[in-house]
């Protein structure tokens, strides 16, 4: 960890956004949201596109100031020197294409006065190759070895794994999650909501406004979907479909988030399907399409 | 599988020297969803090509209905950015051979269901990501192909347009056609009737999301802490862990096993045969 400064308690968050709103003209993009990361845990900010969650984290960054409400870093307006106890990882990973592996963690170092980074296994192997030329899942790790180099007490990472396979993204959510156990703060942003349940609380935008907030047993809270098991999935498909329903299809089953069981019930008594219909809990994903409705 | 069925068997890819696709098989019967999934240089893309027939086979067999009655959605735009939503819709219809009224009808209905009515007037390159993926899916099914073919349609995209894209293939899988979806994701392959992990080239799993499951030997387990001695990978604040001789070592207890610890276990028995 880097130096901590004096102006931070124990118990205050390293980073907070507290009844934060940003307007650009008439336009609302985020509204009185709130949102802290502890020192030691790693929160998902989840949201469609245009649910503000860019700007809020521009906001945390220090990056766009705020219109109404107060953002802290380590307890203290974002600064140059909150800056340099901040890992960033955006979605394009903002790595230098046509230097190495070595050359991106020197360059990284020097800016941040940070030393003694290493690159271990096949980082270390790859630490003369062009970053271009290096497959998508290494470039990924070179970003997280580079932005974790300076020990950051704060790391937010934007779509980290996308495009990777499985077994990769799980090493990538080893590193983060040995950050967080060694007492760094993690906001992860990601449509892949099942990577979003890795988080240890979730926090869901809707037009700019938190519609949830907690762990994902508390987000997904009372939520149902209809579950629709029928012999003629096609038929009965078709017919929430036509009534606008929000139905998916997974196997053969199907399932409608956040409708009434009675009501699928009687489109497809009138439609002539043959179905079992019942009320069972919604899954996260089912969940964040009913909250972002 | 018996009956009709689109895709290929034994299919072999090579660009010069380098191996795309090693004996891929995927056989996808009319009103069923396949998923195609793996990361980065898996073969996807390579994979979804050959079965729309723009990339030649080195071995094996595809199986595709003739070419007017495919849909192929590749990766990118897959959309003319200078021309309005309409006239995309009504320019694929027409290259499919569809008439002024079967076109009329057929581009008011896709506009519906793909709820860009209010956009139609707009030109492609202004739509969002999410709209302008809807956009590519309308029109690639304009003339109701019996083989649907995506290219990672979801990369990028939300969540809401992710759940409304997966709406739009499972009805075109409702119409009868065969939909092969590509993606990195592997949530979304739960949701399909067939799923095909691929890994460098080959396949790694194949199978209903049921048989890959029921496939996976040993048993993954669950801890607070990492277990000693076996493959683990973290699953959230935890621990997962495969046991391949099915035992579950102290401070742990079995777990559900979901697609993506199969994909796992797979990968990393793969990498432990290639090290033995």
């Amino acid at each position: 960890m880097s130096q901590r400064n004096g102006s931070e308690s124990a118990s205050e968050p390293l980073a907070a956004a507290v009844g934060v709103t940003k307007r650009f003209g008439d336009l609302t993009v985020v509204d009185t949201v709130d949102l802290a990361v502890a020192a030691g845990e790693v929160v998902g900010l989840i949201g469609a596109n245009g649910a503000g969650k860019t700007t809020l984290i521009r906001m945390l960054l220090g990056l766009l100031a705020p219109s109404g409400g107060r953002v802290r870093l380590f307890g203290e307006p974002p600064s140059r020197r909150t800056r340099a106890r901040l890992g960033y990882v955006p979605q394009s990973l903002g790595l230098y294409e046509d230097l190495t592996v070595a050359e991106n963690l020197a360059f990284s170092a020097a800016a941040y006065g940070s030393v003694g980074a290493t690159l271990e296994g096949e980082l270390a192997e790859a630490r003369d190759v062009l970053i271009r030329d290096l497959p998508l899942g290494l470039r990924r790790r070179a970003a997280f070895a580079i932005a974790l180099a300076h020990h950051p007490d704060l790391l937010v990472l934007d779509e980290p794994t996308s495009g990777v396979d499985p077994l990769q993204r799980a090493r990538l959510w080893e590193t983060i999650r040995s950050s967080a156990e060694r007492g760094a703060g993690v906001l992860v942003t990601t449509h892949h909501l099942a990577e979003a349940t890795q988080c240890d609380r979730l926090v869901v935008l809707a037009a700019g406004r938190v519609a949830a907030a907690g762990t994902l047993a508390e987000v997904v809270g009372d939520t149902t979907a209809v579950e629709v098991r029928t012999p003629s999935w096609e038929a009965a498909f078709t017919a929430l479909d036509l009534a606008r329903l929000p139905v998916s299809l997974v196997g053969r089953t199907l399932r409608v988030p956040g409708a009434d069981p009675a009501t699928v019930g009687r489109l497809l008594a009138d439609a002539g399907v043959d179905a079992d219909v019942a009320s069972v809990p919604a899954s996260f994903e089912e969940t964040f399409v009913v909250l972002a409705a | 599988m018996t009956g009709t069925w689109w895709g290929c068997r034994g299919l072999g890819v090579r660009f010069g020297d380098t191996v795309a696709l090693d004996e891929v098989s995927l056989e996808v019967a009319p009103g069923t969803v396949a998923a195609v999934v793996g990361g980065d240089g898996a073969g996807k893309t390579t994979l979804v090509r050959a079965l729309a027939g723009t990339v030649r086979p080195a071995a094996g067999t595809v199986r595709r209905p003739d070419r007017r009655r495919v849909g192929y959605v590749s990766a990118g735009p897959g959309v003319w950015t200078d021309l309005t939503v309409d006239e995309n819709l009504s320019f694929a219809g027409r290259a499919y051979g569809l008439s002024a009224d079967d076109l009329e009808v057929r581009v008011g209905a896709l506009l519906d269901r793909t709820g860009l009515v209010e956009a139609r007037d707009r030109l492609a390159g202004r739509l969002s990501g999410g709209m302008r993926q809807k956009l590519a899916l309308a029109m690639a099914v304009a003339h109701e192909p019996e083989l649907l073919l995506l290219d990672e349609p979801t990369t990028g995209v939300d969540p809401v347009s992710r759940a409304e894209l997966w709406r739009l293939l499972a009805s075109a899988a409702a119409d009868g056609a065969a939909v092969v979806v590509a993606t990195t994701y592997l949530d979304e392959a739960e949701r399909a009737g067939t799923v095909l992990v691929l890994d460098r080239g080959r396949a790694l799993l194949a199978g209903t999301p049921e048989e890959v499951l029921a496939a996976t030997p040993g048993l993954v387990v669950e801890g607070a802490a990492r277990p000693d001695a076996i493959p683990s990978w973290r699953r959230g604040a935890r621990w997962r862990a495969w046991s391949p001789d099915g035992s579950t070592p102290p401070g742990t207890s079995p777990v559900t096993l979901d697609l993506e610890d199969a994909a796992i276990v797979a990968q990393l028995r793969q990498d432990l045969g290639r090290a033995a």
